[in-house]
């Protein structure tokens, strides 16, 4: 890894000099002079010039033939037979990719008794369905999913490989790609292929959202991504199970586990969950008292939706940790989010402002939650949302 | 027991900005802080030696951290938090490495340590990835339970913990040596101590490099890791809409013409 300036483009506008982070750069009279041992490589003057005077040139190359990949893949994340809500978006994704590379479309499952469920995803705009079925492989464990999935990888080289970026998704895709060496984006939020390079671009928010990254993986394959839910538009199965259905022979030597699942308790707190929810109604301290969710949860069954909370409100008691929506709990991206009494730090904003509407209730006009509402309303939410909840049962 | 808490240093805000002209991140400013994740696992960490200790296990924790050697005044505030010592793993030749070449030398130095028990956070609140924690598992052939929210019981050979899924949570027991990714529910961090402040002060802090880690050096930093960063910018910003006033009775009624708009009621 080197860096230089070229002497011949550098006109002398500092411009480099002001977006070093840690001071490496210096005029030296009208020339750009690099510290080499304060540098990081970190690209912020490369980006800063206008002159393209400064270049880093890492010497990296692919390690094998890149053009042997081919074909896309989405991971059919699964529990009890029934696929996890990301995967037909994954799907959808991954066909206009398919398209635009040319290629096949196949959707990977990993579990047990997995019969019926591949004739399901068959039906969709697919052109293969693998299953890997084994008794060992019925709930994701961290070992036998990520030798499996790395095996198959090994075995039919995929360009691309897509899963949902749900907590199984982020642990499971971090150790296959890892153990393949190859990268692997979190969280994406846009997937493009390059017209000139035929390159996966892969977007994806960064610092709780306040940046946006684009992020190529160039020199290994497959191009990994784990893919935020509600992002990418879903389809919808076919009457008709067109796609090729491929049972692979598991391989009893790639099961054995250090962990061992004693037991699943469900969370029955709540009637959806506020990652998978359409509609979700959250509170902060506005609320005044725990009492007060239970006006919040009406609503919220009313409109068919899920109870979320701020950090104020899960750090009272009032709610538990599973329901905090922001930068410390989770990140959700609804079609609708009615934020009730909730001001709007920053950590909050974090976890909600990709939903594609939003409603604010607050009794401070000047609350920071209303530069990011489509539509606030000035008032205490305790008179309105009662009042909410008898007009919506009135009209029934 | 041998237990080590990987932390990071980041910015205190993620409100960070773009600077226009320059299309690179404003850093001017900027304090930073102990990724607050890790300040959960590094409470664990301090919790689970006590807790070992009441069988009469004997325990010590070992932060470690990848970064500049301004990561030091982080590792100096982990001891101020109840770690025993403090390793950095500072190096030119890390510079520039995505999450493949950071759990690659993080798995390095958890390796010479010989730690029995990692904790990380669940995940780092500017990259917000989520993969360092996992990617360890693989370099260093650790047992990895993710989302962990509370340990039901530990020894040296095994743990059973809680993880916290979308949907509940999961029990399971885990082999050791392992490493456990943390969420925010799992305690709630303690403050600094008197006696903690003064070690931290005297506290001499290793530093690694990798070289000395016995690293290949095309598998580290910029050079080994396999994603690059395209472009940064600003996301499209969400602009604050119309905004109503007046009695509970009027708000009630404009508000569920707006939903009429978007869901069934």
């Amino acid at each position: 890894m080197s860096i230089r300036v070229i002497s011949d483009k550098c006109v002398g506008c500092k411009a480099c000099v002001r977006a070093c982070p840690t001071a490496a750069v210096s005029m030296e009279g009208k020339l750009a002079t690099i510290a080499v041992e304060k540098c990081t490589y970190c690209g912020s003057c490369v980006s800063a010039c206008k002159f393209k005077a400064i270049v880093i040139e890492i010497e990296k190359q692919a390690r094998e033939d890149l053009s042997q990949y081919k074909g896309i893949w989405v991971f059919g994340e699964q529990a009890e037979g029934k696929v996890a809500g990301v995967v037909p978006e994954l799907i959808g994704a991954g066909r206009k990719l398919a398209d635009q590379r040319g290629c096949e479309l196949a959707v990977v499952v990993l579990g047990h008794d997995l019969d019926k469920l591949g004739d399901e995803l068959a039906k969709y705009p697919i052109d293969k369905v693998y299953l890997y079925d084994h008794p060992k492989l019925e709930r994701y464990r961290p070992e036998p999913y990520g030798r499996v999935l790395a095996q198959m990888i090994r075995t039919y080289k995929p360009e691309i490989v897509l899963a949902g970026a749900t907590t199984t998704g982020r642990s499971f895709l971090s150790r296959v790609a890892t153990e393949v060496y190859t990268g692997l984006t979190a969280d994406c939020t846009g997937l493009e292929i390059g017209a000139d390079d035929g390159l996966l671009y892969q977007t994806r928010p960064a610092f709780g959202g306040n940046i946006m990254a684009t992020i190529l993986c160039p020199y290994t394959r497959p191009q990994m991504a784990t893919v935020r839910h509600k992002v990418m538009q879903a389809v919808d199965p076919g009457e008709v199970a067109n796609a090729e259905i491929i049972k692979v022979t598991p391989v009893e030597q790639l099961m054995s586990s250090k962990v061992d699942i004693i037991e699943f308790i469900a969370d029955l707190t709540s009637k959806v969950n506020i990652v998978d929810a359409d509609i979700i109604v959250s509170g902060g301290r506005g609320m005044g008292k725990p009492e007060n969710f239970a006006i919040l949860e009406e609503l919220a069954d009313l409109l068919g939706g899920a109870v979320g909370a701020s950090r104020a409100a899960v750090d009272s008691g009032w709610m538990p940790y599973p329901h905090q929506v922001g930068q410390t709990g989770k990140t959700v991206c609804p079609k609708l989010y009615i934020a009730c009494g909730i001001s709007g730090a920053v950590q909050h904003l974090a976890g909600m402002q990709s939903s594609d509407c939003i409603i604010a209730i607050n009794r401070d006009p000047h609350a920071p939650i209303f530069d990011v509402a489509d539509f606030g309303f000035v008032g205490d939410v305790l008179e309105v949302v009662p009042e909410l909840i008898k007009q919506i049962k009135a009209k029934k | 027991m041998k237990i080590v808490v990987c932390i990071k240093q980041v910015p205190q805000t993620t409100n960070v900005k773009i600077d226009p002209v320059t299309n690179t991140l404003v850093r001017q400013g900027v304090e930073s802080q102990i990724n607050p994740f890790d300040l959960y696992a590094l409470e664990e960490a301090v919790r689970v030696k006590e807790r070992l200790a009441e069988t009469g296990i004997e325990s010590s924790v070992t932060v470690l951290s990848m970064g500049p050697p301004q990561v030091d005044e982080a590792l100096r505030e982990a001891i101020t938090l109840g770690a025993d010592d403090a390793v950095l793993l500072s190096d030119r030749a890390f510079a520039g490495a995505d999450t493949w070449a950071t759990s690659y030398a993080l798995a390095a130095g958890i390796t010479k340590l010989e730690a029995e028990l990692v904790f990380c956070g669940m995940q780092a609140i500017d990259g917000d990835t989520a993969q360092t924690g996992p990617g360890i598992t693989v370099h260093a052939e650790y047992a990895l339970a993710t989302y962990v929210s509370k340990i039901d019981e530990i020894d040296v050979k095994r743990a059973r913990v809680h993880r916290l899924l979308e949907d509940g949570y999961e029990v399971c027991e885990v082999q050791m040596p392992a490493v456990f990714t943390v969420v925010k529910e799992i305690n709630e961090p303690r403050t600094p101590s008197l006696r903690g402040k003064m070690k931290a002060k005297n506290a001499k802090i290793e530093v690694w490099t990798a070289e000395s880690l016995g690293l290949d050096p095309d598998k580290c930093g910029l050079k080994g890791s396999p994603t690059q960063v395209m472009k940064i910018f600003s996301p499209e910003h969400r602009a604050g809409g119309e905004k109503w006033d007046g009695d509970a009775t009027d708000l009630a009624a404009k508000m569920l013409d707006i939903l009429r708009e978007r869901v069934t009621v």
